[in-house]
């Protein structure tokens, strides 16, 4: 497809050609990260190997009795998600500082808070629907009932798009830093408890055969909120990172 | 009005007013504190269920109302520097947060220290004001992490602001959802004192709350004088002073 043009940016083109219309930057930038996840599916496979490598641990180091496993399982997995899930946060705004992509979108007269709704997007397709998936195959492994891995796999979509969310804002915010990655997990963690607490509560009730709505719903409110609020605070990050 | 507030706000007039008001608002500090400390180690009566033990309340009550508001001063003054660009607001961000990280984690001690001997724990998980109270830290450690990543210091300024404008949304919800969470797992271990609370014990509380509140005060200011100085090293009323004193020595 690149004939001769950098590999490294293959949808800056589109991105120029994408009309003032804040919608046209958004579906560039996604298509964007899309093909370099493709290029590099290192990106998408190395938190999936983690997140199985993490909810291994567990059960050797525990118990592997079903009793125990079916009380620690929803937390399991939602703490190896969660931690998962920061693994590609480093690079999420460092890959393109280094090139320069950045000040492009910066420059570009696009909305930045719509470029940074895109990469939030994208990392949530790229990094965390994966985990999402594979975790209802873990969660089964962790004896949690059939009936609860809809519940399980809802709350963790919701919730790691609130995580891809709070941590694009926490990338931008440390963007050109050197050695950020703990560093954004120290900032992004503790954002999440509301997160986790909601998360793994739905997935206790759903697990116990009890109605669900209130956490679901709560964690439905902050996910929202985290995807209206977040880009702006990340895009104002951005500004501020690259002044 | 807004003479006085710019004026304020200059750094080498707020440097001055600082260096005034420090030494008033410590001994202020110091007296009140011996007051209350007198009044409620001695004067107040023991407790008729927690016996002596309930007096760590006039260290703890204070410490974890002035951890809440450190955080509330940092955010705003964030908010304040980040829209106005007032470089005086990000220093009192700056200086709060070590001192707000101080007292949360002295509420968090002085609860601890409480907790071994009424519930038999130096730690419980499941008290929400004490996750709360955790979590509060988490969020100032990350704040000064933050700011420690960068060399320079405007842009540590505005990233903080950020975190900590994001940070105080967070505490709130953290707050509300903890609770929820620790009622579902047990019924909560409340101290329900607080309603009939008599003058003698209740006065004393009251006056250290605000003998912290002025300690706070003054710690605030003489980290101000230093962030203000480290700001304006290259200022030349930075310069005259430091020579003028030196001429003086």
């Amino acid at each position: 497809m690149a004939d001769g043009a950098p590999d490294k940016t293959p949808g800056t083109v589109r991105l120029r050609e994408a009309s003032l219309r804040p919608v046209g930057s958004f579906g560039a930038v996604v298509a964007r990260e899309l093909q370099l996840a493709v290029r590099r599916p290192a990106d998408v496979l190395n938190p999936l190997f983690f997140f199985s490598v993490v909810a291994t641990m567990f059960p050797l180091a525990v118990s592997p009795l079903p009793q125990v496993l079916e009380v620690i399982g929803p937390g399991i997995v939602w703490v190896a998600a969660l931690l998962a899930a920061l693994l590609p946060l480093n690079g999420l705004f460092g890959q393109d500082f280094d090139d320069g992509t950045l000040e492009h979108y910066v420059m570009s007269g696009q909305s930045l808070v719509a470029i940074c709704f895109a990469k939030t997007v994208a990392l949530w397709l790229v990094a965390a629907l994966p985990l999402v998936l594979a975790s209802s195959v873990v969660a089964e492994t962790y004896r949690l009932p059939l009936e609860a891995l809809p519940v399980l796999v809802l709350a963790l979509a919701v919730g790691s798009f609130a995580l891809c969310a709070l941590g694009a804002v926490a990338a931008a915010l440390t963007v050109g830093v050197q050695r950020a990655s703990a560093l954004i997990a120290l900032l992004v963690l503790p954002l999440m408890v509301p997160v986790l607490i909601f998360g793994t509560r739905a997935v206790s009730l759903a697990g116990a055969g009890d109605p669900v709505a209130g956490p679901v719903y709560l964690l439905l409110a902050i996910g929202l909120a985290a995807a209206l609020l977040a880009p702006i605070a990340a895009a104002v990050a951005l500004r501020i990172s690259l002044d | 009005m807004w003479k006085w507030f710019h004026k304020l706000a200059s750094p080498p007039h707020f440097y001055r007013l600082a260096g005034l008001w420090a030494p008033w608002l410590m001994g202020a500090a110091l007296i009140l504190i011996a007051y209350s400390l007198y009044a409620g180690l001695v004067l107040a009566p023991p407790d008729y269920q927690q016996g002596d033990a309930f007096r760590i309340i006039y260290v703890h009550v204070p410490s974890a109302y002035l951890s809440l508001m450190a955080y509330t001063m940092m955010a705003v003054a964030s908010a304040i520097g980040l829209v106005w660009r007032m470089k005086l607001a990000h220093a009192v961000a700056a200086s709060a947060a070590p001192i707000g990280a101080s007292f949360t984690f002295l509420a968090l001690f002085t609860g601890s220290v409480w907790g071994h001997p009424m519930w038999g724990t130096w730690w419980e998980w499941s008290d929400p004001r004490m996750m709360t109270e955790l979590i509060l830290l988490f969020l100032y450690l990350g704040y000064m992490a933050l700011r420690a990543a960068f060399e320079d210091r405007k842009r540590a300024d505005r990233a903080g602001a950020v975190l900590a404008i994001v940070g105080v949304v967070n505490v709130v919800l953290v707050h509300y959802s903890v609770e929820w969470w620790s009622s579902l797992h047990q019924g909560q271990t409340v101290m329900n004192e607080d309603a009939t609370m008599p003058a003698s014990m209740l006065t004393p509380l009251l006056t250290m709350i605000l003998a912290f509140t002025l300690f706070f005060g003054a710690v605030m200011f003489m980290r101000l004088r230093g962030e203000i100085l480290l700001r304006e090293t290259n200022a030349r009323w930075v310069r005259r002073m430091v020579t003028g004193e030196a001429a003086h020595g």
